[in-house]
């Protein structure tokens, strides 16, 4: 019997997640081994394992995985280490809120895919180009949602350390920060995952290395297996990345959860 | 001596949506002795936690002004420590670190904190709690780690803002013994904000009833039952004889708030 709301076992949690999983592989097998679809346009399971393997054998796809997991971790820190403060400031400080708000949701809506022929002007077709797309894409975002959170800071919070003797600055420091800090890792995981959009995109123009690049190289090829295998390894990775930022949110954070 | 003076102080809201403006509170005039308990106590909406708010300097008065030792009150400082009704330790530290929160803005070393912290904790019975999170405490233990925080400070005056009123019929008992019992203990001057009237005089040297809105202080009833208190107090023929004063004020003025609307 299902209730609204009911939490499920843990046991049944794990079974159910990997079941769909299962199921989907099983429904493309069934699609592509049965002969439903055309084999040119779209691998089946088996075929996609074998190129997935010679591509990581013979072409060092590994080379490839890694540079795309820099350029998305580079392009990231670099995101963050700009929007985490500018967001701060932007929740705590109404005046400078007034002055950068208008023009970040603005920003916000330029497409950094559009940015990549200006970026590739700029900065060519190198490493630069790489993180800076990935930079665009993600610094507007994080300093908008931050600020959101930082100006959602429990006013009564802020009020008792008023009555304690808390200065403005102690009150960002020490009531607005600390507050919002799983607020804000919250949103780098999140963001982290739209940075993985904007590498593929940047490495799908202009590069000749990382999972984007082996992917529309094998386009040109009709190698469907090797695009499905490098869509696949992208997933995987967010998935583990995913998981450890949540491990690491809950062990830095164990007030929130208790 | 008078340690707190509230002279002519009013408060009215700006309307919202172009509305008329709100008169919360009229000219109010108060003169607190040190060590004096007082409870002001009054139906909801008669302007009474914005009075204390006004004390503690975390709203303006629209009129007049508060002069805490003299100096006038213009912001909100470690002079006057609060005690709110909704719980607002802070979450992210234990309840030593909470109860420590004002003795680190104020600069004081870890070791002199940990005395100190330690001195509170015992006082308000949290011992072996030191490590908790918030979370992980009753409303209760929340308050009373609020109390300590707020203590800890050593404020010239302690203010509280219906500390207990989230709180079950018992704990709130408990709650105001064990307050009272600090205060027969270590003297300090209190304000303490309630709508509970067996409450209001149970805490309280004086009551200050205020009337419905717009909120204005009707009336000033001194409280001499002998210290210490005990809860069986509640059932003296003094206690009974106060309350069925206060109450009969009280009622007229929920009647009336109750007419306004």
């Amino acid at each position: 019997m299902m209730r609204p709301l009911e939490p499920v076992s843990p046991l049944l949690r794990v079974v159910l997640g990997i079941g769909f999983f299962v199921l989907f592989v099983a429904f493309w097998a069934w699609m592509t081994l049965g002969g439903y679809v055309n084999r040119v346009f779209l691998a089946d399971p088996f075929s996609m394992l074998r190129d997935g393997w010679r591509l990581l054998v013979e072409d060092n796809f590994a080379l490839d995985i890694l540079i795309t997991v820099w350029r998305v971790v580079g392009g990231f820190v670099l995101a963050s280490v700009v929007a985490v403060p500018i967001g701060i400031m932007m929740g705590a400080w109404k005046p400078v809120e007034a002055l950068l708000e208008p023009f970040v949701s603005f920003a916000r809506y330029l497409p950094a895919s559009a940015f990549i022929p200006l970026l590739i002007l700029w900065a060519g077709v190198g490493e630069v180009e790489k993180l800076l797309v990935i930079f665009v894409g993600s610094v507007f975002q994080l300093i908008l949602i931050i600020a959101v959170s930082i100006g959602n800071t429990r006013r009564d919070l802020v009020e008792a350390a008023y009555t304690l003797g808390s200065s403005s600055g102690g009150i960002v420091r020490r009531v607005i920060v600390p507050a919002n800090a799983p607020a804000i890792a919250e949103t780098l995981r999140l963001v982290l995952g739209w940075a993985w959009t904007y590498v593929i995109v940047a490495e799908l123009i202009g590069a000749s290395s990382g999972i984007g690049y082996m992917i529309i190289n094998s386009q040109s090829r009709l190698a469907t297996g090797q695009i499905i295998f490098g869509i696949i390894v992208i997933g995987l990775i967010g998935l583990i990345s995913d998981t450890a930022f949540k491990a690491l949110n809950r062990w830095l954070f164990p007030w929130s959860l208790a | 001596m008078t340690k707190l003076a509230i002279e002519n102080v009013s408060r009215t809201f700006a309307g919202t949506h172009g509305g008329q403006p709100v008169k919360a509170l009229q000219p109010a005039n108060l003169s607190v002795n040190a060590n004096d308990f007082i409870t002001i106590l009054g139906p909801s909406g008669c302007g009474k936690s914005t009075l204390l708010r006004i004390v503690a300097g975390l709203d303006r008065p629209s009129t007049g002004r508060v002069l805490l030792d003299g100096r006038e009150v213009r912001r909100p400082g470690p002079a006057r420590g609060m005690v709110f009704q909704s719980y607002t330790l802070f979450p992210w530290l234990t309840v030593a670190d909470n109860i420590a929160f004002g003795l680190r803005e104020k600069g004081m070393p870890e070791k002199e904190r940990r005395e100190i912290v330690a001195s509170y904790v015992d006082l308000v019975g949290l011992k072996g709690f030191e490590n908790h999170w918030p979370k992980q405490l009753s409303g209760g233990m929340q308050q009373r780690t609020a109390i300590a925080r707020a203590l800890a400070n050593d404020p010239e005056i302690l203010l509280l803002d219906e500390p207990f009123g989230a709180l079950d019929n018992q704990t709130r008992g408990l709650m105001q013994e064990l307050l009272l019992g600090i205060w027969e203990k270590r003297k300090k001057t209190v304000l303490f904000v309630t709508h509970d009237i067996e409450e209001a005089i149970f805490m309280a040297s004086r009551v200050i009833v205020m009337s419905a809105r717009p909120g204005r202080i009707k009336s000033d009833v001194a409280v001499d039952l002998p210290h210490p208190r005990l809860y069986t107090i509640k059932t003296s023929p003094e206690f009974s004889a106060l309350k069925a004063r206060l109450t009969e004020e009280i009622r007229v003025e929920a009647m009336r708030a109750v007419e306004a609307h």
